[in-house]
């Protein structure tokens, strides 16, 4: 049989928990070198994964299948297809540079990777997973240890009230989407969770149309989806900078992504019924957060709104259920994770020496730290939408599918581009460019490598799916062929 | 080298002359004006050849001399430009060859060349004379060199350029061309000193004033050449059937009912309004003597005003297309009237002035008008003739006032009086003084006034009396004639007031004649002063009529597509001019006969109020500051600027972008932090208690942790498991 | 050899990209070297262009050159360039001002590193728009060009000045950096919604297909009445272009921005951006818009004309003698825009063929003049750190040398016949005279002023009484600087006298590209 290459990205990250909560807390640098050597190595892997996905054959790949709770039809069965692939390499990607960014973490490192890492885990899983239980397994696991993630290491003003607030938040959502799942568990009377064979129960219309809201919003819930996209902002604020990434790097993908998996592939009858409202809210999202992210005066909290209104783009994508949406909001999850990982990066490493995130009050931070602002500028033109980078790729089809579905949706959604513009080059602007105050003059300093390293990583790739798309596109096609058959064609 | 090469080479030796004098030679003052000098002689040496050629021919003016090449690709078609040589050309390349040589040679004498350089000296500034010692230690003041000698060289070549250009071409938009760098070269020669505000002024005013006639004649061009997809004479204006048709067809909406040829020529005369300075746009002419004098010789005479004249006569087929015995066009009346009124509005300005140049100034804004006239009605050979003559009569009395301020200011810096060398009640008695300059200008002066028989001046003015006596145009006759006899009054007084009677200054005492190298271009062109006029004799002329044959006459009427008969001759417009030649002219003498120092114009007692009115040439100056120059500049400062720009759109798109500001902050503090939040703080308050317990539960050790995280996924895998089992 | 003739376009396309990251490489420490093999590595594409230029067919009809490589497949965009003859002049113009602007800045003190990468980029993203025949990447150029320049505004702008915005006070260069990308960016909105809706109704962005496909898309699509879609997308394409000419009223962020900019910076925004927004109605607006183009032409060619004139008149009315030049360059893209408004309304006639070539030649002419002004502007401004009319006075008599190449090229800016602007605005107003008569005439007014702001510009810095301060404290031009200049002058020149050069290559072009017979 052929190597498990899936499970090993999957299992690697808790492994190397355990692991980790085996070393004395002390030898934190010990500590730090097995994380980022288990980091490291999932990377490689799906990175693998990545490349040697078939993109011409298409459809699930390195399949693996255990039967587990065969009684209830429960089996550990995971594949990724164009959809997925991608979004574990973003996982990889981001573990990979969360830890480089987390080298500093001084206060209980062993315990903040190990959590990190059981995150970690959970999102991979829940990428890879087949098998509905399976992914709602994967799911809890990696929506718990962002509590305690938050609440321990995360800002001391907030961290409290973010870290229930965004618990409560998810759990609710997932107990919504669970409601649905089972739902069509029992409904299917397949008696399995095997999505696979889910997608040909052919549910009739009006259970899908009565299901069909609980899984989306359920899990739309952790997408960020307007008016529930509160917890968002507020978490990322309170949250340590390494969990930001992965918070809206890849956790909000994955509410996006078991939306797309459970809700739309598995009934498309009750999404074509029910998006036409849907796309709405979601247009909420990408004008309001723009609107909202441009007033804000902390810089945290303007890349926060900011996730609202891109996520926004992403489900958006999903509404239009056309094959270029859906291809847009294939790129655009993987391409607005690197890009916000790298943003908060950026604001984690200015936070740090700073110690304030008011806008107004920092400025002429490029002195001290180039690289820092060219990372944070390239991460505003994929922000904007500029071309040439990953975020033009990925908003144009979005655009484009809104013109194949609801083209007055565009006329608005359009606007948040500019705005978008607006805010990101006034911080450019006033933060790294502006006149350098004078208590940051002597003790702002550069960035460790390890910090640059992580930058560099994630700056190229936007760059690179920027100018060739080629590299992406396909993939993710492939994976939108699939969702359009169960669609029905289109 | 055949005639037509030559012809193509007659504008290019100044050319030359003004990069080689601006990227070589400028440091080396003689070699500079050798250059200019040499470059003249050459245009001038293949203007006569030209000339001397043509003369052969038989039936030289139906078969004009022309060449050309393809220029700009227009579409499927090509512009072409080229060469057109006909009897109009020659006559107007004859005298622009010769003016131009004796002016470029004076210059060198008006530059004072040869002379030190003065210690106060500037660029930008006139020579204020340098102090010499001589061998006995005595210092002397005497006059400086212009500190920017090789640069008046390069500007006058480039001016002369420009005229030849065209002269020569065959098309109008190379006669554009040349006249627009004329337009240039009079700027910068205007503003020659251009520190001096005045001349700053004055090069601007010059300019725009022009350019305002000039982007009509652009859409003259414009016009005519997509209405008859040609520019050149032999296709357009000299071609019947192309005329008869444009006569035909009516202007664009049919504008004041004219024509179509009608509007393009109408649209081309402002070009010469402009250029000629007719009123109303002759404001800047006058102004123009800020520029050292051989420059406005070279406008006055040789270049700018006569190609504003050349034009029209050009254009004279367009003027009266349409034209059926003997009624004018609307287009000519405009033409015939803008001319009889400037040359009668000019007259009675020039009564007024003081200063020798200004005088000059007027009476060759009236001069042109006399031609204009004489287009206006017809009479094409008339306006060329008086063309001629007045470009020799008028580039000579330039070049003499020049001399005589030469002489006062020499007399100036011996002195050290501080008046104005310019003014003529400064001056008298020259006539002893500066004995050529005084004949010279005597001779210019007459046939400017018309004085009979001898100079050219009265043979070309006494054509433009006959054929407007002829046709009867009574208002144009009477009023040139009035301002025929202003014109000589004014040249009586200024002959008497400068030469005349005795010196009222000492400066004018010390003034001494002007060196050869001024003196001879002086008596080259009395000599054409006297002797162009032989050239248009009428055949029927009492007692000398027919001695030398109305050979002008013959040769430039020739050129036009039907040859106009010369007027038969009539008494009354010779007795008429005799009269007031010398009418005027005697009247001038016995007013201003006897003026003693510090005495005021005797005109001014005798007109009272209109004199002040016409010393301040009718306040037309002040009038356009205020109806055009200052509300330009209130419309581009205040309203264009300040208010269109920076108040109403700019102030829109801050509005906006402020707009996007204020939905930003409505949406954050009125609904997403009350309802969104709220909603999320609602569940935050009902569960304050686990709040507290993970407060509680955080000082605790890792593995509490993981009991807590596991305790809870355990209780969901219990959950489903039951609702499954349960199910069963 | 074989290999650059096949790779001609892509490689002058990207060399730039290549000298940016060559420059990477170089410590920034090292600022002359920087400047130098900066210099060097611009005059590549140079080279390549006049190569271009040589081995360019102006009598084959079509685009040459081409090449073709897929891009994103999914939404059949393709990188896809190729010149014709309107393309080349804009590419050449563009190879030409590059080096000349990169020999202008080395005064440039601060992180010159910086600069010349960010300059590179610029001179990358305008050469796509000119070369791109797809849709998709046009855009992706047009949109990435902003970038760099708004860098070089804010970066290297002037640091004086500051405007005050709703009682607050703000740094000027800030703020017309700020609004010279929101702007324009705010402009493309509706070109980039207009380009993806043409992509959904035809499935391309090839442009040479949706030439013959989209004119003669009919019927209904997306629920909608073709008309109105077309007429929509027709005004989000000219708006985008309105904006970046600028036509008036979208013009305000120009002086701005331009009077901002570092010399070189302005230099290339008067020189090249601007004749992106002409460039764009040339290519786009008039063949995939005929019918609307002739349907609104009148409502364009008035928004010209109004350009023409406020634009001069705003000219008039500074003392800020940069202000003044770039308000110059409202006024003189206002001739493009007239220019192309009247070839659309009239297109396939003689009048139109002339009116488009005028149109043509008028951008590259004022790509010359405006960036030569520019240039020279800056040189006064790094003598006198001052660029107010009032305070320089009679500077001829110091500067005699620069004085006569401010006047020449402030003469060729006036459009003084002899020289370039000449030809290209009697062609454009030969063209528009029989189509818009009255705006023709009224334009009239602007060509006017034209003389007035020029000549208020020659007699502020030179003429008039010596002003006693600058004595000693001002030097004459230097030859690097003449050297920048003097390309512009003979250019300036030659195109006056003999501009068939170059017209006849516009011209072919204009007469295949428009099928005009």
């Amino acid at each position: 049989m052929q190597f498990p290459v899936l499970s090993v990205i999957a299992f690697t990250p808790i492994v190397a928990a355990i692991f980790i909560l085996l070393i004395p807390s002390d030898r934190k640098t010990e500590i730090r070198a097995a994380a980022l050597a288990a980091a490291t190595f999932a990377l490689g892997l799906s990175v693998w994964v990545y490349f040697s996905y078939d993109v011409q054959a298409s459809g699930y790949q390195f399949v693996e299948r255990y039967s587990w709770l065969p009684q209830l039809g429960i089996s550990y069965f995971v594949g990724v297809d164009g959809m997925s692939a991608p979004l574990v390499l973003l996982a990889g990607l981001v573990m990979f540079t969360g830890v480089l960014i987390s080298w500093g973490v001084d206060d209980r490192p062993r315990e903040f990777f190990a959590f990190l890492f059981i995150l970690a885990t959970g999102v991979f899983g829940v990428f890879i997973a087949l098998d509905l239980f399976m992914l709602f397994f994967f799911y809890e696991i990696a929506v718990f240890p962002m509590y305690l993630l938050i609440a321990i290491w995360g800002w001391k003003v907030t961290r409290e009230y973010a870290a229930m607030k965004l618990t409560l938040y998810l759990f609710i959502g997932s107990v919504i989407a669970l409601v649905g799942a089972l739902g069509m568990y029992f409904a299917s009377g397949l008696g399995t969770f095997d999505m696979i064979a889910l997608e040909s129960a052919n549910f009739t219309a009006t259970f899908q149309k009565i299901v069909f809201p609980f899984v989306f919003f359920g899990f739309a819930i952790l997408g960020g989806i307007f008016p529930f996209h509160n917890w968002s902002p507020d978490g990322h604020v309170a949250a340590p900078t390494a969990v930001s990434m992965f918070h809206a790097g890849v956790l909000m993908k994955l509410g996006a992504f078991a939306a797309l998996r459970v809700g739309i592939m598995l009934l498309p009858e009750g999404a074509k019924f029910h998006m036409s409202w849907i796309i709405i809210l979601t247009l909420v999202n990408v004008v309001y957060g723009a609107f909202i992210a441009f007033v804000q005066t902390d810089f945290k909290y303007v890349i926060g709104f900011s996730s609202v209104s891109h996520m926004g783009l992403v489900l958006m994508g999903f509404a239009t259920l056309t094959s270029d949406g859906l291809l847009g909001a294939g790129v655009q999850m993987f391409s607005h994770g690197i890009m916000t990982a790298l943003f908060f990066a950026v604001v984690g490493m200015v936070y740090d020496q700073a110690h304030t995130r008011e806008i107004p009050k920092l400025g002429g931070v490029r002195i001290a730290m180039p690289l820092v602002a060219v990372a944070f500028i390239i991460g505003g033109l994929v922000s904007m939408g500029m071309p040439g980078f990953s975020g033009f790729v990925a908003e144009f089809p979005i655009f484009m599918g809104l013109w194949d579905s609801y083209p007055w949706i565009a006329w608005v959604a359009v606007i948040s581009i500019v705005i978008t513009a607006a805010y990101i080059i006034r911080i450019i602007g006033k933060v790294f460019f502006g006149k350098i105050p004078e208590e940051f003059k002597e003790h702002l300093h550069d960035v460790r490598a390890l910090d640059k390293v992580a930058l560099v990583v994630l700056s190229a790739v936007l760059i690179i799916v920027g100018i060739y798309p080629t590299i992406m596109v396909p993939m993710v096609q492939s994976g939108v062929e699939n969702v359009l058959r169960l669609l029905g064609g289109a | 080298m055949s005639l037509e090469s030559i012809i193509w080479l007659i504008p290019v030796p100044p050319l030359l002359a003004f990069f080689g004098i601006l990227l070589l030679t400028f440091r080396n003052r003689g070699i500079s004006h050798w250059t200019a000098i040499t470059a003249a002689v050459l245009s001038w040496a293949a203007s006569l050849y030209v000339l001397w050629q043509v003369l052969e021919i038989e039936h030289f003016a139906e078969h004009p001399i022309t060449d050309s090449i393809p220029w700009l690709p227009t579409g499927v078609t090509w512009l072409n430009i080229g060469i057109y040589f006909d009897t109009l050309t020659a006559v107007t390349l004859f005298f622009v060859a010769w003016t131009i040589l004796a002016i470029f040679v004076y210059s060198i004498g008006y530059h004072n060349y040869g002379q030190p350089e003065g210690e106060h000296d500037k660029p930008g500034l006139p020579p204020h004379g340098a102090t010499v010692t001589d061998a006995h230690g005595h210092t002397k003041k005497v006059m400086s060199i212009e500190p920017m000698y090789a640069r008046f060289f390069a500007l006058i070549g480039l001016f002369a350029f420009g005229m030849y250009l065209l002269v020569v071409t065959d098309n109008l938009l190379i006669l554009f061309v040349g006249w627009e760098i004329m337009g240039l070269c009079s700027y910068l020669l205007i503003g020659f000193w251009y520190s001096k505000i005045s001349a700053r002024d004055a090069m601007i005013k010059a300019f725009m004033t022009t350019r305002v006639g000039d982007v009509f004649m652009l859409l003259g061009i414009a016009y005519l050449y997509s209405a008859t997809g040609s520019l050149t004479y032999q296709d357009t204006i000299y071609n019947p059937e192309v005329l008869a048709q444009l006569a035909s067809a009516p202007a664009v909406w049919g504008i004041f009912g004219l024509s179509a040829a009608g509007l393009i020529g109408l649209l081309l005369f402002f070009g010469t309004i402009g250029k000629s300075a007719q009123w109303p746009l002759h404001v800047w002419l006058p102004d123009a003597m800020e520029g050292p004098t051989p420059v406005s010789a070279m406008i006055h005479a040789a270049t700018m005003v006569s190609a504003g004249i050349y034009l029209i006569i050009r254009i004279f087929p367009l003027l009266s297309a349409g034209m059926e015995h003997g009624h004018l066009t609307p287009t000519m009346i405009v033409v015939a009237f803008i001319g009889t009124f400037t040359a009668l509005f000019a007259a009675t300005i020039a009564v007024a002035q003081k200063d020798i140049k200004r005088v000059l100034a007027y009476s060759t804004i009236s001069q042109l008008g006399f031609m204009v006239a004489a287009v206006g009605i017809g009479a094409y050979v008339a306006a060329a003739f008086h063309l001629v003559t007045h470009a020799f009569f008028k580039a000579l009395l330039f070049l003499d006032s020049g001399s005589v301020i030469h002489g006062v200011e020499h007399g100036v810096m011996y002195t050290d009086e501080h008046i104005d060398p310019q003014d003529m009640f400064n001056m008298g008695g020259l006539r002893k003084k500066m004995p050529i300059t005084f004949w010279t200008f005597l001779i210019g002066g007459l046939a400017l006034s018309g004085f009979p028989l001898v100079v050219a001046g009265f043979w070309s003015k006494d054509e433009i009396f006959a054929d407007a006596f002829a046709h009867r145009y009574w208002a144009v006759f009477i009023a040139l004639a009035i301002a025929a006899f202003l014109t000589a009054f004014y040249t009586g007084r200024q002959i008497t007031l400068t030469f005349l009677g005795k010196a009222r200054t000492r400066a004018a005492e010390h003034a001494h004649e002007s060196s050869w190298v001024m003196t001879v271009p002086l008596i080259v062109l009395a000599f054409f002063t006297i002797s162009v006029g032989w050239a248009g004799i009428p055949a029927d002329f009492p007692l000398i009529g027919g001695l030398i044959p109305n050979w002008f006459h013959e040769f430039v009427g020739s050129s036009l597509l039907e040859h106009p008969e010369a007027v038969e001759f009539s008494f009354v417009p010779l007795l008429t001019s005799l009269i007031v030649a010398l009418g005027g002219l005697t009247l001038g003498y016995l007013v201003y006969r006897k003026v003693e120092v510090d005495e005021p114009d005797p005109l001014a007692k005798v007109l009272g109020p209109v004199y002040t009115l016409l010393e301040n040439k009718y306040y037309f100056d002040e009038l356009y500051s205020y109806i055009f120059v200052r509300p330009a500049k209130w419309v581009s400062v205040s309203f264009s600027y300040y208010f269109l720009d920076r108040k109403v759109i700019d102030g829109l798109l801050h509005v906006v972008g402020m707009f996007v500001g204020i939905v930003g902050s409505f949406l954050r503090n009125y609904i997403d932090k009350p309802l969104v939040n709220g909603l999320g703080d609602f569940v935050g308050e009902s569960t304050k208690k686990i709040g507290i317990q993970s407060r509680l539960i955080q000082s605790g050790r890792v593995q509490q942790y993981m009991i807590v995280g596991l305790a809870t996924l355990a209780a969901f895998v219990v959950l489903i498991y039951y609702l499954v089992v349960g199910a069963r | 050899m074989e290999f650059i003739s096949d790779h001609l376009l892509t490689l002058i396309l990207f060399t730039p990209v290549i000298s940016a990251v060559i420059l990477m490489f170089i410590a920034g420490d090292q600022d002359k070297l920087i400047r130098w093999v900066a210099l060097v590595l611009s005059l590549i594409p140079l080279t390549l262009t006049i190569y271009l230029w040589v081995n360019f067919n102006p009598d084959q009809p079509g685009f040459q050159f081409q090449e073709y490589y897929t891009w994103y497949s999914p939404i059949n965009a393709s990188f896809h360039v190729g010149v014709d003859g309107i393309s080349l002049t804009m590419v050449l113009l563009t190879t030409l001002l590059t080096p000349l602007c990169i020999l202008a800045s080395f005064t440039i003190k601060d992180r010159v590193k910086t600069y010349m990468i960010l300059f590179f980029l610029l001179q990358m993203g305008m050469l796509g728009v000119f070369l791109s025949l797809d849709l998709l990447i046009f855009f992706v150029f047009w949109e990435f060009g902003l970038v760099p320049m708004y860098f070089l505004i804010n970066q290297w702008g002037s640091e004086k000045g500051t405007r005050t915005i709703f009682g607050r006070t703000i740094n000027a260069r800030t703020y017309a950096s700020y609004k010279f990308i929101i702007y324009t960016m705010a402009g493309s909105l509706g070109l980039l919604l207009a380009i993806q809706m043409i992509g959904v109704v035809t499935g391309t962005f090839d442009l040479i297909e949706l030439f013959q496909m989209w004119p003669s898309v009919e019927g209904v699509v997306l629920g909608i009445p073709v008309s109105t879609l077309k007429a929509a997308a027709f005004w989000a394409f000219v708006l985008a272009f309105a904006i970046k000419v600028p036509v008036w009223p979208f013009h305000t962020w120009l002086p701005d921005a331009h009077t901002e900019a570092p010399t070189a910076g302005s230099m290339i925004l008067a020189g090249v951006l601007l004749k992106l927004g002409g460039y764009g109605f040339l290519r786009f607006v008039l063949p995939l818009y005929p019918v609307e183009s002739q349907r609104y032409a009148i409502i364009l060619g008035f928004l010209a004309v109004m350009g023409i004139i406020w634009g001069a008149f705003s000219a008039y009315g500074q003392t800020d003698f940069k202000r003044l030049v770039a308000y110059s360059s409202v006024n003189h893209m206002g001739f493009v825009v007239l220019g192309i408004a009247a070839a659309a309304y009239a297109i396939n006639t003689q009048d139109a063929t002339i009116a488009l070539e005028g149109a043509v030649l008028q951008m590259f002419n004022h790509g010359l003049s405006a960036a030569a002004m520019f240039f020279l502007v800056g040189v006064l401004y790094e003598r006198t750190h001052t660029r107010d009319l009032d305070k320089y006075g009679g500077l001829f008599a110091l500067i005699p040398v620069y004085g006569a190449i401010l006047i020449f090229t402030s003469m060729a800016s006036l459009g003084l016949p002899g020289l370039n602007g000449f030809i290209s605005e009697f062609l454009v107003v030969r063209g528009v005279w029989p189509i818009f008569t009255l705006f023709t005439i009224l334009s009239m007014l602007g060509l006017f002023f034209t003389g007035a702001y020029i000549l208020k510009g020659i007699k502020g810095v030179l003429h008039g009484p010596l002003n006693k301060n600058w004595i000693g404290h001002i030097t004459e031009i230097n030859p690097r600087e003449v050297l920048v200049i003097a390309p512009l002058m003979i250019l300036m020149l030659w195109i006056g006298v003999w501009p068939a050069w170059i017209l006849d290559v516009i011209n072919k072009a204009v007469i295949w590209f428009y099928q005009i017979n």
